[in-house]
């Protein structure tokens, strides 16, 4: 089967700081481009460094899983015991599919070799002799474009049995899912490697002790290790630099969906205002009309109301402190003219879609969140389905295996919470103000 | 079950290159079905064997993952993305269109058997929203008025 490859469209705005984009549109999928440009540089300094001197390096970047749960990279790294008679291994997660999320595609389509290089390097600082590269089944063109690359840097030696000429191994293979959100979860993952259903497992053991085939194992986002050889090239304390301080380092892909004039994906420092990015980088709101919500980094996230989100601040710590979650880079702008009970009615859909079941919060909390939200939206809620369905809600986060159950909670409590007057709009069998339910919707119920 | 000769080539490569041979199932079900059009008795009792898997244990696996199936689909599938994103930006009238030009709703296959149309979950293509997936091509930033074009391309390709 023939795969049509179109690019992606590529925009930017002056207030870019382009550290992982920085070779976006210059025809850095092929390899001696990549290395004009600066590229295969890091790798090599990285087999001139102490292991500790390259996991110390990622310390100091700040630099954080850009996957969304914002778990510290070098810290990561140094979990891995030093000596382990399993073999280890760097897994790559780029089974991309939080909504709104659309970033490690742009980084796998313009810069391949950087997550190549970024794997080599992880595999120097744990000791690890093997790489997997997973993509989402969905990012077929992609995976082809990746398989080329890791070819390209076997034929130039820097994979194999000899890389760069150092004596040292290191090998990569790519991997294609078949399509499962809730494998972007690590345990999921190395599941779903080993090719099974993408069950969680139960956690300890972590990754780092246990992981894929019971070898300590290093988990992280496409994002991630492609950020690694620009660190390792220019020192952790530079990438630093570039966010507020030391917990909030560096930039990252931000990918402003839904309601903006000027969609996109975009690199942005860590701890940008978000007024400025919704207004200046987003270009705002099309139609004449104004924000009403805004999700800050995919569907799992709290959502903000137009005042919380004009004065945010993005990075960890301003949710942290607001016991909420920066998330994934994926941004929603939501309009005026959007029914907030509809928004969460398709997040739950979602979420209820990919809960597996296996935990009896979330596959039963899920299920009746849909149906109530249908029937809600339809106009035949009750007053008491408002607090039914933050109850159910509450009482799913924190008591699931994995955080989908967390997932599927967090959006709906903060839209029942922050947007009560329109659910109370939709009672005593009134219309939703802003449109109908369609016969699709009703049919799901 | 026969399958041609270049995936054949790449089942034996897949089910050699992992630390666990069992680790090749998902890709082999996905190529095979790229070329099959659905993971038929025959191709799930061929791939059970060469992994060293019950057919039972190979059914449980495809159960779990959306892109994979055992009924026979179009010859091109057309995913509809509704999801957030692609929600707002008007992805439930693309699918009201594709309905209304194909004629069949979700999971159906037209009757020439070229087409067969899925609402589906995000494909990551949020900020080129909304998107389309026709198997593995991305149409990004898509209308109704594009998707009467964009699918002509397709039966225009079956006609040739």
């Amino acid at each position: 089967m023939k795969t049509l490859y179109t690019p992606t469209p590529l925009v930017s705005h002056p207030d870019e700081v382009r550290v992982i984009s920085k070779r976006f549109g210059q025809g850095a999928q092929d390899i001696d481009r990549y290395i004009q440009l600066d590229g295969y540089k890091a790798a090599r300094k990285a087999l001139e460094m102490q292991p500790d001197d390259i996991i110390n390096e990622v310390k100091v970047s700040g630099l954080r899983g850009r996957g969304g749960a914002g778990f510290a990279t070098g810290m990561k790294w140094s979990f891995i015991p030093k000596q382990s008679e399993a073999p280890k291994y760097i897994l790559v997660n780029g089974d991309e599919s939080e909504p709104a999320t659309c970033k490690d595609r742009l980084i796998v389509e313009y810069d391949p070799h950087s997550v190549i290089e970024g794997v080599i390097i992880a595999g120097l600082a744990v000791g690890a002799k093997l790489g997997f590269i997973y993509l989402r089944g969905e990012y077929r063109y992609l995976l082809e474009i990746l398989e080329r690359c890791v070819a390209d840097a076997y034929k130039k030696g820097f994979l194999g049995t000899n890389i760069f000429g150092s004596g040292r191994e290191f090998n990569i293979l790519t991997h294609t899912g078949a399509g499962a959100y809730e494998v972007g979860e690590e345990s999921a993952l190395m599941e779903s490697l080993e090719g099974k259903r993408g069950l969680p497992r139960l956690k300890p053991p972590f990754p780092a002790i246990k992981g894929l085939y019971g070898g300590p194992t290093v988990i992280n986002n496409v994002e991630t290790i492609a950020t690694v050889p620009p660190i390792i090239l220019n020192g952790g304390k530079w990438y630093v630099a570039f966010g507020p301080n030391e917990k909030n380092g560096g930039t990252r892909l931000t990918c402003l969906t839904g309601h903006f004039n000027k969609p996109g994906v975009y690199e942005l420092p860590l701890g940008y205002p978000g007024n400025k990015m919704i207004y200046d980088v987003g270009g705002g709101i099309p139609n004449g009309r104004s924000l009403k919500a805004l999700v800050p980094g995919g569907s799992s996230t709290f959502l903000l109301t137009r005042e919380e989100a004009e004065s945010a601040t993005m990075d960890y710590d301003w949710f942290a402190k607001r016991g909420e979650f920066l998330g994934s880079g994926g941004v929603v702008a939501i309009d005026d003219q959007t029914c907030m009970v509809k928004v969460a009615l398709r997040i739950m859909q979602f979420y209820q879609h990919e809960s597996c079941g296996w935990c009896i919060p979330c596959r039963e909390g899920t299920d009746w969140l849909k149906k109530t939200l249908i029937r809600f939206h339809a106009g035949a809620g009750q007053k008491k389905d408002i607090d039914q369905m933050l109850y159910l809600a509450n009482n799913m986060a924190g008591r699931t295996f994995c955080a989908l159950g967390d997932a599927a909670a967090f959006p709906t409590i903060s839209i029942v919470k922050k947007w009560r007057n329109e659910f109370e709009e939709h009672l005593d069998g009134r219309q939703c103000p802003f449109e109908r339910s369609t016969e699709r919707e009703l049919a799901l119920a | 079950m026969q399958f041609s000769p270049e995936l054949e080539q790449r089942f034996q490569k897949l089910v050699a290159q992992y630390p666990w041979k069992r680790s090749a199932l998902i890709p082999l079900l996905l190529y095979a079905q790229d070329e099959v059009g659905y993971l038929s008795d025959e191709v799930i009792s061929d791939i059970a064997r060469r992994v060293d898997l019950t057919e039972l244990e190979v059914r449980n696996v495809i159960s779990y993952y959306s892109l994979l199936r055992t009924k026979p689909a179009g010859k091109y599938v057309v995913q509809v993305c509704t999801n957030i994103s692609c929600m707002l930006r008007g992805a439930e009238e693309v699918f009201d269109r594709c309905r209304e030009k194909l004629g069949v709703d979700h999971k159906e296959i037209t009757r020439d058997g070229t087409f067969s149309l899925e609402e589906v979950e995000c494909i990551g293509a949020c900020s080129w929203a909304p998107a389309i997936q026709v198997n593995y091509d991305f149409h990004l930033n898509v209308t109704p008025q594009k998707i009467d074009a964009i699918l002509d391309q397709y039966s225009n390709k079956t006609k040739q």
